[in-house]
This record gives C-alpha cells, sequence and structure tokens, in this order.
C-alpha cells in the first residue's frame, strides 16, 4: 500500500483538534457564555450572602430577657424560690463566643468566605455533569459515527470532552474567586499567592475524575433524557453530603461517610485550606493524594471503557 | 475476487441477539467503479457500510478494504477511507472552513497540507464563496456538499457514501450527482454508496446490488438488472394486413411477440439495438413499419421481480417519517 496518505495522528493532535472545536462552540455562543459568567455571580450573591450563619452568633441574634428566672430542685443546695440569672451579662457572654464558635466549626470566622470556596466545587460539578450530555450529542447528531471512521485515537475521543470541561470550570471558578473577594472573601493570614496555581490543579484533578465518571455513564447513551436524568438523581446529594455548605463534622455518621468518600469535600477542603483556613501543609497534601487518585483511577476507567464501548 | 478493492465474506451484524440487520452478505467492489447497495430503509445498507468503515464490529464473517481487514487493521482502514455519512455531521456552530480543517486535523494532516486541500476542496464543491459562513446558514445542498469535501480531506481511496441525496429535491440531487462524479473522475477513487432513489442508482451507480432483509438478492449493473427481466417492450404496427409474428421471432434476442389485433407485442433483449433489426428485417421482406415504440424497464420493475414488492410503495410512507425525525432531532439541537 502507498503510505503518501498515511499521517497516524498523534494522541495530542487528535485530541486538541476535537477539544479546539468544543471551546469554539462554547465561546461562539455568547448567551451561553454570558451565562456561565452569570450563574456563579447569582450563586454567589443570593446563596453566599443570604445564608449569613455568621451572623446567627452575633450580639443582635442572642437577645435574653434581661432577667432570667429559673425554678427547680438541680442548684444544690435546693432553694424553693428559685434563682435569678442576669440574662444580658448571658448574652454578652454568647456574642463573644460567636466568633470563636464560627471558627471551631467552619475553620473560618464568616460564612461568606467558607461558602465562596464550595461554590468552585458546585461549579466544577454542574460542568463535568455536563460533559456526559455532549457525547449524547455528538452521537445522536452523527458527528460521533464521523469522528468515530477517522484514524482518531478513540482516548482522544474521550480526553477531548475531558479538557474542555477542564477548562470550562477554571473559567467559571476564576470568575468566582474574583467576584468573592470583591463581595468580601477573606483571605487567610497564611495565604500565599502562589497557592492560586494549586488551587487550579486541584480543580483540574477533580474536573479530570468527574468528567470521566460521567462520560463513561454516557458512553453508551443515546438518550439525552437518561443522561438528564442521572444528573439530577446525583447533583444535589453529592452536593449536600460534602463539605461544600456545611461542615462534616455536624452531619449525622451516615452522611459524614458519604462525605469522607465524596471527592467534592476533597476539592473544597484543599482550597479552602489555600485561601481562607490556616494553611496545613499535611492536611492539604492528603487532599491532593486524595485527589490524584481519584482523577487517576477514573480517567483510566473512561478511557478504557471508551476502547471497549465506543465501537459497538 | 481477489483484486477487489471491498471484499466481504460471509459479512453478518446481530442486533441484541436475534434481530439480523446483516445476514452473510457476500460482494467484491472492483477498483474504480460505483458500487451501490439499494434497498429500502431498514434493509441493512447503513449497517453494512458501518461495518465496513469500522465502526460497528460484524457478529460474524469478514471483510477487507484494500487489503485491510476491517476488524483488525480498523486503524489501517480507517486512514485510506473517506466517509460521508447519512446525516449532516458538520458541526452547526462551525464555520464551513473549520468543519474541513477539524475533519483533517482528526487524520493528522499537517496544518499547511490541510490548508491546501480544504481551499481545494471548498473550490470543488463551490463553497469557496460561503467558507467563513456558520453551518447554520447553509441550504441541504451546500451541507451535502461541505460532508463530501470532508470525506475527501485525507485524499482517501475508497469513498462510502451513506444516501448522498437523503432528503434533497430534485435539482440538488442532479446536481450532488454531478459533483459525485466530478470527484471521483478528479481523485480515481472506488465509491460505495447506499441508496434508497432507484433513480440514483439507476444514474449513479456501475454496479448494483440489492439488499432486502439484511440479503443480497441480486447483483449486477443496472442495464443487466434491467435485461435480466426479459429485456424491452417493442410495441409496433405494420400497414399491411398480414400476421408477422414469425418472422419476428426469428430475430436475433427477440423473445416473445404477441399479436394484438394488428398491433406487435414484442418482448426482447437490447431493445435499442433490436428495434432497428425488427424494422429492417421487416423492410426487406416488403412490409412496412408505420408506428414503432419502445419501453425499458426501469429499476423498479426489477426490484418488483426480485423482491416481490414495489419500492416506491415503501419509500413513500417511510420517507416521510424519516423527514419528520431529522425536523426533531434538528429543532432539538
Amino acid at each position: 500500500m502507498s503510505k503518501m496518505n498515511q499521517h497516524n495522528p498523534s494522541m495530542f493532535h487528535g485530541t486538541w483538534a476535537l477539544t479546539k472545536r468544543e471551546l469554539k462552540k462554547w465561546l461562539k455562543e455568547p448567551i451561553i457564555l454570558l451565562m456561565a459568567i452569570l450563574q456563579p455571580v447569582i450563586w454567589m450573591g443570593l446563596f453566599g450572602k443570604a445564608m449569613n450563619i455568621g451572623n446567627m452568633f452575633s450580639v443582635g441574634n442572642i437577645n435574653l430577657p434581661p432577667v432570667i428566672p429559673i425554678q427547680g430542685n438541680f442548684i444544690i443546695p435546693p432553694q424553693s424560690s428559685g434563682v435569678n440569672i442576669n440574662g444580658t451579662a448571658l448574652s454578652q457572654m454568647f456574642a463573644s463566643f460567636g466568633p470563636t464558635l464560627m471558627k471551631n466549626i467552619f475553620g473560618v470566622s464568616d460564612y461568606f468566605s467558607y461558602m465562596s470556596v464550595g461554590m468552585i466545587s458546585f461549579i466544577v460539578l454542574f460542568t463535568t455533569m455536563f460533559s456526559g450530555m455532549s457525547i449524547v450529542w455528538d452521537r445522536r447528531l452523527g458527528f460521533l459515527n464521523k469522528v468515530l471512521s477517522t484514524p482518531v485515537s478513540r482516548a482522544a475521543i474521550i480526553f477531548s470532552k475531558v479538557l474542555n470541561a477542564s477548562f470550562r470550570a477554571m473559567f467559571q471558578a476564576t470568575i468566582i474567586l474574583a467576584l468573592a473577594v470583591v463581595f468580601g472573601l477573606q483571605v487567610s493570614s497564611t495565604f500565599n499567592p502562589v497557592y492560586v496555581l494549586a488551587v487550579y490543579a486541584a480543580i483540574f484533578l477533580l474536573c479530570l475524575g468527574l468528567s470521566s465518571v460521567f462520560l463513561a455513564l454516557a458512553l453508551r447513551s443515546t438518550k439525552w433524557e437518561t443522561q438528564m436524568a442521572i444528573v439530577n438523581l446525583i447533583n444535589l446529594p453529592l452536593m449536600f453530603a460534602s463539605n461544600t455548605f456545611f461542615p462534616i463534622s455536624q452531619m449525622p455518621d451516615w452522611i459524614q461517610a458519604i462525605a469522607q468518600v465524596n471527592p467534592i469535600s476533597y476539592l473544597t477542603d484543599a482550597i479552602r485550606r489555600l485561601t481562607v483556613m490556616e494553611f496545613d501543609v499535611s492536611a492539604v497534601m492528603f487532599d491532593f493524594a486524595f485527589l490524584s487518585i481519584f482523577a487517576a483511577v477514573f480517567s483510566i476507567i473512561g478511557i478504557m471503557l471508551s476502547w471497549r464501548y465506543l465501537t459497538k | 475476487m481477489s483484486d477487489d478493492v471491498i471484499i466481504a465474506e460471509g459479512l453478518t451484524k446481530v442486533f441484541n441477539k436475534h434481530l439480523m440487520a446483516v445476514d452473510h452478505v457476500n460482494f467484491g467492489v472492483k477498483h474504480g467503479e460505483i458500487f451501490g447497495f439499494l434497498g429500502p430503509n431498514g434493509a441493512g445498507k447503513t449497517t453494512t457500510i458501518n461495518m465496513l468503515i469500522t465502526i460497528l464490529k460484524p457478529t460474524e464473517g469478514k471483510a477487507s478494504v484494500l487489503g485491510f481487514d476491517i476488524a483488525k487493521q480498523s486503524n489501517e482502514v480507517r486512514n485510506v477511507i473517506g466517509v460521508v455519512p447519512q446525516e449532516y455531521t458538520a458541526d452547526e456552530d462551525l464555520t464551513g472552513w473549520e468543519n474541513v480543517i477539524l475533519c483533517a486535523d482528526l487524520y493528522g494532516i499537517p496544518r499547511n497540507v490541510a490548508n491546501e486541500r480544504a481551499s481545494e476542496l471548498l473550490k470543488l464543491v463551490e463553497l469557496s464563496d460561503f467558507k467563513d459562513k456558520k453551518v447554520q446558514t447553509y441550504s441541504g445542498g451546500m451541507r451535502r456538499r461541505l460532508e463530501l469535501a470532508c470525506g475527501l480531506v485525507n485524499r482517501p481511496k475508497v469513498l462510502f457514501l451513506d444516501e448522498p441525496t437523503l432528503g434533497l429535491d430534485v435539482q440538488t440531487r442532479t446536481a450532488t450527482w454531478e459533483y459525485i462524479r466530478k470527484l471521483k473522475k478528479e481523485f480515481g477513487m472506488t465509491l460505495f454508496m447506499t441508496t434508497h432513489y432507484l433513480e440514483e442508482a439507476d444514474a449513479l451507480c456501475d454496479r448494483i446490488a440489492i439488499i432486502d432483509h439484511g440479503k443480497i438478492i441480486v447483483v449486477g449493473t443496472p442495464q443487466d438488472l434491467k435485461h435480466s427481466l426479459g429485456g424491452d417492450i417493442i410495441t409496433l404496427s405494420i400497414k399491411e394486413n398480414a400476421d408477422v409474428s414469425e418472422l419476428i421471432s426469428s430475430i436475433e434476442n427477440v423473445k416473445e411477440v404477441k399479436n394484438e389485433d394488428g398491433s406487435y407485442r414484442i418482448k426482447a433483449e437490447y431493445g435499442e439495438v433490436t428495434a432497428p433489426f425488427v424494422i429492417e428485417t421487416l423492410r426487406r421482406k416488403g412490409y412496412t413499419v408505420t408506428k414503432l415504440s419502445m419501453t425499458e424497464p426501469t429499476l423498479n420493475e426489477v426490484y418488483l421481480e426480485y423482491t416481490g414488492k414495489s419500492m416506491r410503495d415503501i419509500e413513500e410512507s417511510r420517507e416521510a417519517f424519516r423527514a419528520q425525525r431529522m425536523t426533531m432531532m434538528r429543532a432539538r439541537a
């Protein structure tokens, strides 16, 4: 056979070509791009500011009556007439506990800083979930078949979707971080601008793992409705069984068990420790180790499944 | 057979363990010809093409393209073939140019070569003026031509066309045939196509295989297939009041003569050659032919003969259904 037509595309070449296609599609659709920017803004504004948990513990909210009469036999020695406690003093006492309480439970002194970081995980989860949808569409419109009839590597098809989801998520995460700072995110005293690179690395790892999971789920699917149902079923449970909005330590045991294997918890934890909380090398290393293993395992599974299942 | 560009031996595809989509088909496609699979929707045409272009694994049997085994050497096959799928697969959000370049990238063609080929191919299919417009704005015929350009970007030796004019109006269809002929001439390829349009098979294909329920029923040139029905019908009348049935019967290629009140209905092979012969013979014997007409059998009659049903009846209802489905798919996108 003549070799003049043989170019044998490298894995990189094919992946980049397909990723470029997805990114171009995304950038060419101004409304989707605008939504991508608006969505985190709305979430930050509504969620982050409305759920003002830090404020619950402030002076204004702990308003006990000036005199609290206590009756009964639990005070030793028993007194038939009961005792009166100075409520005002107690209120002030609790109020001074507030920030400490916040710090102990959430690790930061204001809830906005806590949840705006969680927002990044939220965006990563939602963006990667839809990477599965796009392969269903490619199949329906025949694009996938066309790509499969070319010598491009099957792994490149999956990997381009993963990369695309990662780029999008990182773009949105950047906007969130910038806005969070504008809206009053308080970085911790240990924060170093170099940590931002580590933040992106952590986001990329989770994107890699999560989009591989969702792509693997969508590999054989020809119905976007099925994919939509899967996404709807698991997005909120995954979100709430993690430390995104609320600390794991305050959850019942069985939710804690889920949250502890939920990779979203680890991304959130890593970013928090890098930005708003006290920096802790060993904890961050552990988060990264978990995220790396998660990403490696699921991207390998995804690529193996794509070899197996893309050709029927 | 061994020189054939595409060879299929007992090629079979069974879906879900019981749906026999392609049932032990054997055929060979010769170098440089246009080979067509003709049959109604659901006959197994697209399944066969999908196996040949390596996106479906055969359940049984084997096939090779340019000597490469479709199952074991799929990457080699993919490198030497071009595919023009049934659907419009070009990305609607990208421009025509970007689509062709994307296809080139999928074959790993270096950028400078890709640019050169893209502009050459877009010129060939007369889309140069629209190359920077989004595919969304293209008409059906333009999309088809863009698919052709994409399918040719790797200079394939074998081009697979799955229903190349599906859903196009008659004029656009004829124009598309012209493009296909032009491209074939330009690149000297072998073409394998499927169609359920009889006119298309007749106009475009060198040889056709009629396929129904996953089985190949007959293979041959459109001419041969039509002749196999027993030939053309020549109807003639003579001035003289005599029975010339015997005389006409003695002419070569004439198979059957019926005298219907002075008008003769002659079934003859190669009617276009036989008819002048009949006139000549009658004239020599002193008869004068006053009227003569000839009808050639169409592929529809061939189809009817071999499958026992008319292609057109099936075509109408399915066509409407398919058109509706395509519209819905576009709308949802």
